[in-house]
Formats: C-alpha cells, structure tokens, sequence
C-alpha cells in the first residue's frame, strides 16, 4: 500500500463524516487561534516598547531633579535643583555625546480659530539629534534661538493636523500659545504613537528659555537628557554627572542627592523582558485551551474506532496489515489538527488584526508564533491520535468483523 | 480439475481459553482441498465451520498442527504476512455483506486493491472489470444502501475477486437472502470455479445451497463427520431459467 493510497482512505473517512469532522476541528481551531491571539498581543506591547526604545535614541541618561526613583517621582519632590547651567556643564564631560535640557508645560495653541491644547517643550536644538526626529518641513530652532528666547516653535505632526486646514504647509505662520505670538519654524516627521499608546507627535517644541523666562518666569529646567557616546561608557558617564552634580550642588558626605541620574533604555528592557513573560503566560493559557482541544480529538478518535470497528475487520480481511489501519487512523487525526491548526492560524490572525484596528491594542503576528502552533497541532494529531489509532490496529479481524453496534 | 493442493490441513486443533474454561473448536481436522474444488462445509451451530474457515482463510492461526497453503506452511506467520496472503490469494464473502456504506460500489470493490499498492487508474479499471462480471456495470456510482441484499451480495462477490484470488471462502452467503436471491448468488459463485477456475469453498445451513457444491464436508464438535462428493449436484443458471419470471421463486 502506498502513500497516497493511505491518505486517500484517510481523508475518505473524514469526509464520510463532515459535521463530526468538523466540530473535532474547532476544539484545535480555538486552541490555535487562541494562542496566535495571546502571542499576537504580547508581541504587540513589547514591540511598541522596543519601538519606543529605539524612537528614544541609544545610550541615554535621563537626569531629573530630586532624589526620586524615576521622571515621575521625581517631580514630586524638590523641582527646582536642575538648571540650564548643569546641562552644559554635563556636555562638558567626556565620552557624553550631548545634554539636552527640557522643561515643559501644558498651553492652548491657537491658530487663527482652531485651537488645540498640548504639550510645550522647552528644549534645545540637541533635542532632535538625541532622539534622532528629523523635520518634514521648515527647520529647527537654532542656539541663536535659545541665546535669545525667541518665539519660534516645531511642531509635532498631531498638532498641525488639529490646527491647519489639511494640504497647508504651517511653515511661516503665526500661532498663540498663552497669548504669546510664536512663528512656525518647522514640522517634526510624524512619530507614532509611544510606550502606553501617548501620542508623541502630540508636542510644541520651543526653545526651553522662552519657557522659562516668557512662559513659567523659573530658572530650573525639568530634566536633561544626556546621551552618551557609547553603550560601554553609560556606566561611567552616569558616575561622572552624580559627582558633577553633587559638586555643583554642594552636596558632601552622606547627603542625599537632591537629583537622579536614570538610564531610561534599561527601564523600557526590563519593561519589556516583563511583557516577554507575559506573553509566554499567556500563550501557556492558550495552549491549555489547545491541549483540550487535542484531548477532544482524541475522545472522536476513540468513538470513531469503535464505531467503526466493523470496518477495520472488513479492511484487515482484505489485505490490510496492522500498520496500514494505524497509519489510516493517525493520518485522519493529522490531518483534522493540521486542517484546524491551519484555519485557527487565519482566524487568529483575522481576530488579532481586528483587535488591533478596532481596540486600538498593538498586536504583532510572528512567522514563529504561527510555526509553534502549526507544530504544535501536528504534534498533538500525531500524540492524542496514536492512541486510538493503536488501538484500531490491535483489533482481531474476527472480533472486529463480528462486532455489532 | 488439476490435481494441485491448495489447501492441507494436519491435526489442526483450535482452542479458545475463557477464563476457567477451555473451548475445543476445532480437535484435530485432516483436510485435503484441491485446485477449483467446490467445498460445502455444513454442520450445526457451534460445531466449528466459521472457526475453521477463518483458519483457512489466514484471519486466525491454529492452536496446532499445520496448515500449508499452496505448499507454504502458514500455521505460525506473523500478522503482516497472513494480511499480505489475504491480499493476494484469499476472498472473502460474508454473511452481512459487510459493505463500507458510505463508499460507492466502485469504492468498495476497489478496497483489496488499495492495500495491494495499485495505481489509481489501474484500481479503477480493475474494479469496473469485476462489477462487470458479476453484471453491476450500471450501478458504479451507487451506495450500498441503495442497492438490494442480492446486488450487495454481488458487490462483496466482486470485491473478493476483484485481486485474482486462488480461493474465495464465503460464510454463509446466502444466509441474509430469499430463496430465488440465494440462487442467483450461487449462479454467481459456480461461475467463480466454472470460469475462473477459483477454489471455492462455502459454510452453509441450507442443504440445497449445499447441492450447488461438488463435495459436501459435515463437521460436529469440531471434528469431520462426513466427507463425501454432491450426489446431484444441481446447476444454478440452470435452476434459474427454469423458474418462473415474477412472484417469490421457491424451490
Ligand atoms: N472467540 C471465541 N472465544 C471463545 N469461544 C469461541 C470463539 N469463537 C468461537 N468460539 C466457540 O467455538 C465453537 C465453534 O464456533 P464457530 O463460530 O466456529 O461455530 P459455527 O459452526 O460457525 O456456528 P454457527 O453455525 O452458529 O455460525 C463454539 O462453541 C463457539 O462458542
Ligand atoms: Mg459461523
């Protein structure tokens, strides 16, 4: 007996039977899906964190006042202890690439009668080579802009659209924030949305000493951003700003710091080695589901052995060895769980895309995710069919052509 | 009829063990079936004719002694090779038909020949020739339950053919049919031995189906009561013509 001979009659005996077939199918359908799904989501969150890791830029500090934990904490506490004179006393030391100071504050934008309330960041023109965010339109501000707290200003590409009519190049224009006439410099390239879905096209950067001085009247800056020239050295450079400051700050001995230096990059990996297990928890749920679905094939299998037993004694009468009844019975299983792998792999992705357009949740489907569960399909037609499949090929022939139901 | 033995039986003993208790089906056959013969195996319920066909027909092996088929010693070979021989050289005809009802004709007379390894065209001619034969050419396509006792009976006749098989044993085949259907199924099987020259051998109840045979085997208690030529042996075709062409035909 040859191959396609045997699959023939395996295929034959799952069309003979379609409604049973298919609801064998759906339990593996579910159990695919169910893990493309769970993966896909998991997927999805920590690439919106690698994304938003690379968007930052390599190799960052994150300096911020106060002796907080992080950015946030830190804001709670004493604000005022960072200035713009630290930011450059912090691109002075060695191996740092740059120091970009920010300080930023929430205003409505106003042009002519659109308005849009958004973030205005104070900062420098360091600021879009350490994130690395090139223009669309116009130009950045220059140093000769911080040096004379101009009223020029970038703008992200969320503002724009909620300001200007579409097809309008706001280069050149005049907007209000606080009632302060800025001119339009430039357009930052659209971004995307970061870590925790915050929109970061949805920003106004201005030179951070028009902040300070026409806008807050505060000398402090919020944070400086440090980029270092390495990965090695951020270790090192991270050392250096902590004494810096602490000189410059006139703090001695066992004083706390009345600062903290972060390495944001560090945060967001372990933000997302945290998603990694959350994804293989929920794909370890998902593939319970399949696993039940697998000991569901098993459970038709056995009936349909039994049922068939009449059968298996008829094909063992003509000629058939007990290898030729295993294979017919392991390649039906086979293929019911490669048939409903297949179909759960295309609804699973069907419903992770549709999570992700109508939910708005990131998902992202991987050649691996959908290679697992194909593998693990055929793994478990192959595990929960042999069973039944030995046990229709140890049946007597006389027996099983006896055999009543 | 040539004189070459396919079938030799030596003190073949069959034992089922139930439990406590031992159940002698077969104690002790001796049997000689030569080429093209036309056996009848009767005898009352229990006395061991299903048991003893199925040793011959390789789907069980003798607790002892020894059977040679076409001079092989097959009393002790493993499952694989018994299921090779009923491929190639054994038919089978049973009481219950035992049609796969969800596949055609087609399909099902075709069925020996998928575990022969056969092409698929070559499947498909070969079973057509079969149907052909036992005069189902129109009836293809059909499903078992669509067809009477008689037309499934020819179905399974064509299906034991259908691999050029030596022998073809039938358990009582007529046991499901009336007594006109039961005639036309012997015409049949005495054109199995008349034209193709295979060996047949038939477990019966029925003294006049064993009248379309040309040596009648009793058996009692698994033993061999009786082994003697057909006094009359009768012609089915024959019979047939003879009887009127509507109402239940009786004998
Ligand atoms: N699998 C089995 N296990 C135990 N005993 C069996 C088995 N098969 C047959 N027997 C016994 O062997 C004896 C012969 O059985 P067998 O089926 O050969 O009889 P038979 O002549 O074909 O009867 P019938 O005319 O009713 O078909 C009986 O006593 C039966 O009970
Ligand atoms: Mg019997």
């Amino acid at each position: 007996m040859n191959f396609i001979n045997n699959f023939e009659v395996a295929l034959n005996g799952i069309k003979a039977n379609k409604l049973r077939s298919s609801l064998t199918m759906l339990g593996i359908i579910i159990g695919v899906a169910a893990v493309i799904i769970m993966i896909s989501v998991g997927q999805g969150a920590s690439k919106r964190i690698s994304d938003q890791i690379s968007s930052m830029g390599s190799n960052l500090l994150m300096v911020s006042p106060g002796a907080g934990q992080g950015p946030v904490r830190g804001a709670s506490g004493n604000v005022n202890t960072l200035t713009l004179e630290d930011a450059e006393a912090i691109a002075g030391l060695s191996m740092v690439a740059g120091a970009v100071p920010e300080l930023n504050t929430g205003a409505t934008i106003v042009y002519e009668n659109q308005t849009w309330t958004s973030q205005i960041n104070g900062t420098t023109p360091g600021m879009q080579v350490i994130k690395d965010w090139p223009v669309s339109s116009g130009s950045y501000f220059g140093d000769d802009d911080v040096q004379s707290a101009s009223l020029v200003a970038v703008l992200g590409q969320t503002v724009v659209d909620n300001l200007f009519p579409p097809g309008t190049d706001p280069v050149g224009a005049t907007i209000r924030i606080n009632k302060l006439a800025f001119t339009v410099v430039g357009v930052l390239s659209p971004k995307g949305a970061a870590m925790m879905g915050q929109d970061q096209d949805d920003a106004v950067y201005v030179p951070i000493t028009t902040v300070q001085k026409r806008m807050l009247g505060v000398n402090n800056v919020r944070t400086i951003n440090v980029q270092t020239e390495t990965q090695d050295s951020m270790a090192y450079v991270q050392t250096s700003i902590e004494e810096l400051l602490r000189e410059r700050h006139r703090i001695t001995g066992s004083k706390t710091d009345d600062f903290s230096v972060l390495s944001l990059t560090s945060v967001l990996e372990a933000a997302e080695t945290a998603t990694g297990t959350m994804t293989i928890l929920l794909a370890s749920i998902a593939a319970i589901s399949l696993l039940v679905g697998g000991i569901g094939i098993m459970n038709i299998m056995l009936v349909s052995v039994t049922e068939r037993t009449k059968e298996i004694g008829l094909r063992m009468a003509v000629g058939a060895t007990e290898s030729n009844i295993l294979n017919q019975f392991l390649v039906e299983s086979v293929v019911l769980c490669l048939v409903g792998g297949f179909t759960g792999i295309i609804t699973g992705a069907a419903v992770a895309w549709a999570i992700s357009k109508f939910a708005g949740w990131p998902t992202y489907i991987t050649l691996y995710s959908i290679l697992l569960s194909a593998g693990f399909s055929a793994a478990i037609g192959i595990f929960f069919g042999y069973y039944p499949a030995k046990k229709a090929a140890s049946l007597d022939p006389i027996e099983a052509l006896r055999f009543e139901k | 009829m040539s004189g070459k033995t396919v079938i030799l039986l030596e003190n073949v003993k069959k034992i089922y063990q139930l439990g406590e208790t031992r159940v002698f089906a077969l104690k002790g056959i001796n049997l000689t079936i030569r080429e093209g013969e036309m056996v009848a195996v009767m005898g009352s319920s229990g006395s061991g004719k299903s048991t003893l066909l199925n040793i011959m027909g390789c789907l069980d092996r003798p607790t002892a002694g020894i059977y040679y088929l076409d001079g092989e010693n097959v009393s002790q070979l493993a499952k694989s090779r018994l299921a090779r021989i009923r491929n190639k050289r054994i038919g089978f005809v049973f009481q219950g038909f035992n049609l796969l009802g969800r596949t055609t004709v087609l399909a099902n007379v075709q069925l020996p020949l998928i575990y022969a390894g056969a092409g698929k065209k070559e499947m498909a001619e070969r079973a057509k020739e079969a149907l052909a034969w036992v005069g189902l050419s129109d009836y293809l396509e059909h499903y078992p339950s669509q067809m009477s006792g008689g037309q499934q009976q020819r179905v399974a006749i064509a299906r034991a053919l259908v691999n050029n098989p030596s022998l073809i044993l039938a358990d009582e085949p007529t046991g499901s049919l009336d007594s006109k259907t039961s005639i036309e199924i012997m015409a049949v099987i005495q054109r199995l031995y008349l034209e193709k020259g295979i060996t047949v051998i038939i477990v019966t109840h029925e003294r006049e189906i064993s009248q379309y045979c040309r040596r009648l085997i009793k058996l009692k208690d698994g033993r061999i009561t009786e082994d003697t030529p057909v006094m009359n042996p009768r012609n089915a075709a024959e019979d047939l013509a003879a009887m009127p062409d509507e109402g239940e035909g009786q004998i």
